[in-house]
């Protein structure tokens, strides 16, 4: 049995113009200690993805269908207090803005001491044991000075890997790691990635990592999701998907790689943009921008074919696998 | 932090200069106070005789040099009214103002804070939208018609409540008369607090509410969440505290401010304050004791920002007042 599975899931944002739903018929599964990569285009729904799945999306966002099952409990319909034991727990998450994460106004020691006694009963001291333990593994020097300095007296990459550290503080299951590098300075944010899986790989972490670098995730996710418009578009292990993108999309991301340009020639680059969640078209989401674009992109929503080890959402990778079929089928309905 | 104080110091004197001049030259233009001193029976060339010898007839730099070195010696010169110093004569009067708006002060903070952290967190109830559109109608009333309404129910329908007065005060340390430790004087002080807290109130509570709800959209509450911590523990404490600080910033401006509204509920209720004592002031053109006034009243209004900065350094990590690593 998967550690995590999501079946169906649909997020809507009940707005004044009527609701949009920012997350389609999201299915996918996580292993124990795998690495999960979700890739797209900013406004794809990765980091409402990762938010739906411990049920802390900001009003006026809901899960409107599906469910997150996580050890037999379904989390999207879990009662709150049930839900708040799993949250920095069982499943913890590492926010994208390390100057915003921490509250300026509380020491770093009582944001960690505080949630080691969320869920544990454990006496200030243990739990600042623990802290500093934690804080060293993610190389904070002079580790025990900082448990009793407030965030703006940090930098950065020390606060990220002091949200690192949070995450990691109650030994979870799952770390949700939304961006975790992109507020930081270039130069530090290999360091902190390594950091970051080296001890989820350790500690027998699975790790969901949400970013929109390509480059990192095919070198350290064992399994990535591609999302447009709110839906997974194609789903498998990596390396196929890196090597043999299926989805038009996917091919198109990987094509605009600057590792992929010829030199003195111009990037290559998807046209268009993705629509916005209000307005997407009938059928095919990506169809507007695919090059490859038929007559029942634009009618029927793709279903997901299976295609190596990837699931893809694509009538032309439909088309391909069951030809024949499929062309019996169009011309009965004609 | 002695940096800190000697520089709030001399900005206090720049403060204090300012004010001085300002009410000083205002007294020119608020009435002969020879009307007042003397009666009627005065032929007008002994009226030119003692206003020569009080110097009112000097040019306005003289009177304001002469005035200014008797102040920085303490001497803010004689009422003409009570023949006695002003500034001992508002000094008295000051006891009774500073416990109307510490009532009003505790009022505002009882009510605001935990109806601002209600609201904020369930915007959607009716309770917070009754306290929004009351909160409304509670700006938009002056206070003179607070304090009559507030008179006419529970002084005189329900008799409850005493409608003007201090009531039974008591000398504490010699100088300061009390009303806050016998019950009669407890009860006088509770309409005339309610009056100066219904300004005060409405505008804490909408304060509080706005800077709550976007503390709490913040993203390190919402990685409170994440955390697995419980909602009483992000409200109170990771929310509250960020909420607070913009709060005591202005809060301390509107105590301030308070001392000013003063005048008003005072009147109302014969309230024997600095604020009664002024509007007599000047009703009988007492130039001496409006001058002092308006110099004690900005004297208070730098005390109480000095305060909040202190309290401010206090709360908020992030400013270092001692200047100490």
């Amino acid at each position: 049995m998967p550690l995590l599975e999501v079946n169906n899931l649909e997020v809507c944002f009940g707005l004044r113009s009527g609701a949009v739903k920012a997350l389609r018929d999201v299915s996918f599964t996580l292993e124990r200690g795998e690495r999960l990569g979700v890739v797209g285009e900013s406004g794809a729904g990765k980091s409402v993805l990762g938010f739906s799945i411990i049920n802390l999306l900001s009003r006026p966002g809901h899960i409107s269908a599906g469910n997150v099952n996580f050890e037999g409990k379904d989390l999207a319909s879990l009662a709150p207090e049930e839900l708040r034991s799993i949250r920095g727990n069982r499943i913890s998450m590492i926010f994208q803005d390390p100057m915003m994460t921490l509250n300026p106004v509380l020491t770093i020691g009582v944001q960690m001491v505080e949630c080691l006694q969320a869920h544990r009963q454990i006496s200030t001291s243990d739990a600042k044991r623990i802290a500093l333990k934690r804080l060293q593994q993610v190389q904070i020097p002079s580790a025990e000075k900082r448990l009793d300095q407030y965030p703006h007296e940090l930098s950065g990459g020390m606060r990220q890997r002091i949200v690192i550290a949070i995450g990691l503080l109650l030994d979870p299951d799952i770390i949700i790691a939304d961006e975790p590098t992109t507020a930081l300075d270039v130069t530090i944010q290999a360091e902190i990635m390594d950091l970051m899986l080296n001890l989820c790989e350790q500690n027998n972490v699975a790790l969901i990592l949400i970013t929109h670098d390509l480059g990192v995730v095919s070198q350290v996710t064992q399994r990535m999701l591609v999302m447009y418009a709110g839906r997974i578009i194609e789903q498998g292990p990596t390396k196929e998907i890196i090597n043999d993108a299926q989805h038009p999309y996917t091919q198109g991301l990987m094509n605009a790689l600057p590792q992929m340009a010829i030199p003195g020639q111009k990037l290559n680059q998807i046209k268009g943009t993705m629509p916005p969640l209000q307005n997407i078209p009938t059928g095919c989401s990506f169809n507007p921008r695919c090059e490859y674009v038929m007559d029942i992109c634009t009618k029927k929503l793709p279903p997901f074919t299976q295609s190596g080890n990837c699931l893809v959402a694509c009538h032309m990778v439909a088309d391909s696998q069951h030809g024949p079929q499929q062309e019996k089928l169009r011309s009965e309905e004609v | 932090m002695i940096a800190f104080f000697v520089k709030r110091f001399f900005q206090a004197v720049v403060v204090m200069f300012v004010i001085s001049l300002i009410s000083f030259s205002i007294q020119d233009n608020l009435g002969d106070p020879l009307r007042e001193l003397v009666g009627q029976a005065v032929s007008e060339e002994e009226r030119q005789t003692m206003r020569d010898e009080m110097g009112l007839n000097d040019p306005f730099l003289v009177q304001y040099l002469r005035f200014a070195k008797k102040a920085v010696q303490g001497d803010l010169g004689n009422s003409y009214f009570f023949k006695k110093p002003a500034f001992e004569v508002i000094m008295k009067k000051l006891p009774a103002t500073l416990e109307l708006v510490f009532g009003a002060t505790i009022i505002i903070v009882l009510f605001s804070v935990p109806i601002g952290v209600y609201s904020a967190i369930h915007p959607e109830k009716w309770f917070s939208k009754t306290v929004m559109g009351l909160s409304i109608v509670g700006i938009s009333i002056p206070v003179f018609l607070t304090a009559i309404g507030l008179i006419y129910l529970f002084a005189i329908e329900l008799n409850w409540l005493p409608s003007y007065g201090r009531g039974e005060t008591t000398s504490v340390m010699g100088f300061w008369e009390t009303g806050l430790l016998s019950a009669d004087g407890l009860r006088h002080l509770i309409l005339p607090s309610f009056t100066l807290a219904s300004i005060m109130l409405p505008l804490f509570i909408r304060l509080i509410r706005a800077e709550m709800m976007e503390v709490l959209q913040s993203e390190y509450v919402k990685f409170a969440w994440a955390k697995g911590i419980s909602p009483r523990r992000i409200y109170f404490v990771h929310a509250l505290k960020n909420t607070m600080l913009p709060v005591i910033t202005v809060g301390g401006v509107q105590i301030g401010t308070m001392v000013a509204y003063t005048i008003l509920t005072e009147t109302v209720f014969q309230w024997p304050g600095m604020g009664f004592l002024f509007l007599e002031a000047v009703n009988r053109v007492d130039t001496p004791l409006i001058v002092a006034y308006l110099i004690v009243v900005g004297a208070i209004f730098v005390v109480t920002n000095t305060l909040v900065d202190l309290i401010y350094g206090l709360v908020n990590p992030t400013v270092n007042l001692a200047g100490k690593k």
